[in-house]
């Protein structure tokens, strides 16, 4: 296998510092008497501002690490720090405070409150947080205004079209300042035209210093990438730069291993 | 310290946002709202309306205690609770009106007292026209000194018409209406039977009363007391007496019972046969009547909470797991799991305190509904402040209690399970 050597960094900016690092972390589900390693060993280090994409079969431990980077699940060994800070032996209610403060999720589905309007979307976050809900409206408001939806804040999710609503998803998300954006297949819901536009958000984003984390099974998608990580059986199978700057040759060859079969 | 602080201040914004929350979730299913509240709802109505059923009547008890004044004292016969007296009829018990003389001699907490007796129900007849069911009352003089009720025409009957054995009258104002006698009827005289009396004076309406009879259909008269014998032999005879202050008012009751025990020749050790009952003591009696009542009422009450607080927390549940998804969204941007439990929690109260509220709409539609009943005493029905704050607290706790299980389910959902829930 290629894998296990193919796993280190290839990009490693000096002057940036991580902001996520795992050390053989494995997730291992219990069904019945079998256990299921979901994530075998992860070792990953991801820096401030970049822009990567988790890309996998389903079933290859992408989600799983994704539900770990974001604080919902607990590995069941190894490290995980997450901006300086060991989150593997915080309490439940400390680790909610992480993924308020810390993380922002967008999810394929979007999520939204249907009863609210989108800036009560927006501010939903901020309600559990300890700073940010003084000031709940003011930060809504501007952050709809960043992801180009000032004038649609009065509307509420069925209101709002498709690509509308992932926005919506997106400013809720980076509502508190997190340190990183987790998103979930974000266009999988999403015409072509409407995913360009807002993988053109997440470039923006990231542009603007945001940490952007990107699972998706679309090439297309994780072209805006700058790293690309491949994930397969709970282990990261290639960790490269993107075809950004890679030729699109080295990349195909990859993707047709990886679809074929174990 | 900064912890101290922050606790209060964490829950005041949770608790504000998930008010308002649950206020527009109520909104939003309003037809189930009203469905799952209406055991709430009928629990506090009914609780209301019969506190305010008690209080009116109460408050009726104390109205009256006031046109009596509070030193009166009733004497009546009464079969003993147990002995060979216990079915006797009533004219083997009946008072004599020897029983009474000498009286105020030996009580001297005892400052007057008159005899009464309900001679009966009579047709009137002035001229052509014509009363039945007139009840005809006769009473000593000393009774106008202790039920104070107004002489509006002509005077009242004296110590003269009662040694004289006078055939004259008090009328009312309605039987005054019903005979067409003159507005100045004084000196006119009626047929009460086949006896003629003479018209000396005309009474204020009485106020609806609880003791004595006397409700506003029927007409009275009084005449002497010595007179009433003319129309009947046997007469049943009651007592009102008055002692000198309110404090002796018991003392009055212990004398009044050890000289009658002697003039009714009671041996030491049998039951009495009669009742002497102060408007205390009458109080008293109502109090704990009223104290029964409300439990039974509080329980069947119980019972509908129960009910309703079952139905709270069937349609939590369902909530909960209509609102899985939302859950889970609410955990992944940072709610912890007391977050999640207050806001069901408190969406649960706040279903329960709308229900009390309506609950409490209908107990006073309820109450305004046995108010205007008529010919029943509870004209004076009201719902005191303090069931409104009983109601609101039985609603609240019953949201609390039944709306934890649901609320418990919810915070302890997995994010992730959560999420991908359909």
């Amino acid at each position: 296998m290629i894998a296990a050597e193919s796993d280190r960094p290839t990009i490693r900016p000096q002057d940036k510092k991580p902001i996520i690092k795992l050390q053989d972390v494995t997730r291992i589900y219990k069904v019945g008497v079998e256990s299921i390693r979901a994530l075998d060993g992860i070792c990953l280090e991801l820096y401030e501002n970049e822009y990567v994409a988790v890309m996998g079969a389903s079933g290859s431990g992408k989600s799983t690490l994704m539900n770990v980077l974001g604080c919902l699940d607990r590995a069941t060994s190894g490290y995980y720090e997450l901006d300086g800070q060991d989150t593997t032996r915080l309490s439940d209610s400390a680790l909610a405070r992480v993924r308020n403060e810390r993380i922002g999720f967008v999810f394929q589905s979007f999520e939204l409150l249907g009863q609210m309007t989108a800036l009560k979307n927006v501010e939903m976050p901020l309600i559990y947080s300890r700073n940010g809900w003084w000031s709940r409206r003011n930060r809504a408001r501007s952050v709809l205004e960043r992801v180009g939806l000032g004038d649609r804040m009065a509307h509420k999710p069925n209101q709002l079209s498709g690509g509308e609503k992932q926005r919506v998803a997106i400013a809720r998300a980076l509502v508190c300042g997190p340190s990183i954006l987790l998103a979930d297949e974000p266009t999988g819901n999403l015409d072509s035209k409407t995913s360009e536009s807002i993988m053109e958000l997440f470039d923006k984003l990231h542009r603007e210093g945001q940490t952007i984390i990107i699972v998706t099974h679309e090439e297309l998608v994780a072209d805006h990438a700058e790293r690309i990580i491949h994930m397969k059986d709970g282990r990261v199978y290639s960790d490269l730069p993107s075809n950004r700057r890679v030729q699109p040759a080295k990349i195909k060859i990859q993707n047709d291993e990886k679809g074929g079969p174990p | 310290m900064r912890a101290l602080i922050r606790a209060p201040i964490a829950f005041f914004r949770l608790f504000y946002q998930s008010v308002f929350l649950s206020l527009s979730q109520i909104w939003a299913n309003k037809t189930r709202s009203i469905l799952t509240t209406i055991g709430i709802v009928i629990g506090v109505a009914s609780v209301t309306a019969v506190i305010a059923a008690l209080s009116g009547l109460k408050a009726k008890i104390l109205t009256q205690v006031q046109t009596l004044g509070s030193n009166t004292i009733f004497i009546q016969p009464r079969r003993p609770d147990k002995g060979p007296l216990q079915h006797a009829p009533w004219w083997s018990i009946r008072f004599l009106p020897e029983h009474f003389d000498g009286m105020l001699e030996h009580c001297p907490s005892v400052k007057r007292f008159g005899r009464q007796t309900w001679v009966g129900e009579f047709t009137v007849n002035h001229r052509e026209r014509s009363v039945e069911n007139v009840s005809v009352i006769g009473i000593e003089p000393d009774c106008h000194k202790i039920e104070s009720r107004p002489i509006t025409l002509g005077r009242p009957l004296s110590v003269i018409d009662e040694m004289q054995v006078r055939q004259v009258c008090l009328i009312d104002p309605k039987l005054r209406n019903d005979l067409r006698l003159d507005s100045d009827c004084i000196g006119q005289t009626i047929l009460i039977g086949h006896n003629t009396f003479y018209i000396v004076g005309v009474l204020e309406p009485r106020p609806e009363s609880l003791f004595g009879g006397g409700n506003q259909e029927r007409s009275e008269i009084f005449i002497p007391f010595k007179t009433s014998f003319k129309l009947r032999q046997y007469l049943y005879i009651w007592v009102l007496a008055e002692s000198k202050t309110a404090e002796v008012s018991e003392d009055a009751r212990a004398e009044i019972s050890f000289f009658l025990r002697r003039t009714r020749n009671i041996k030491p050790g049998e039951p009495d046969t009669f009742e002497v009952q102060s408007l205390k003591n009458i109080l008293d009696i109502f109090n704990k009547i009223a104290i029964i009542v409300t439990m039974v009422a509080g329980g069947i009450v119980g019972i509908s909470l129960l009910v309703g607080g079952v139905g709270i927390m069937n349609i939590m549940l369902v909530t909960v797991s209509e609102r899985t998804r939302e859950i889970g969204l609410r955990k992944a941007v940072g709610a912890k799991k007391s977050a999640i439990l207050t806001q069901f929690l408190i969406e649960s109260v706040v279903l329960c305190f709308v229900g009390g509220f309506v609950g409490i709409g209908f107990g006073q539609l309820l109450t305004t509904g046995i108010a205007n009943i008529p010919k029943v005493e509870l004209d004076m029905a009201y719902i005191p402040l303090w069931a409104i704050g009983i109601s609101f607290g039985f609603s609240g706790a019953v949201g609390i209690f039944f709306g934890m299980f649901p609320a418990i389910k919810a915070a302890r959902l997995d994010p992730i399970e959560a999420l991908r829930h359909e």
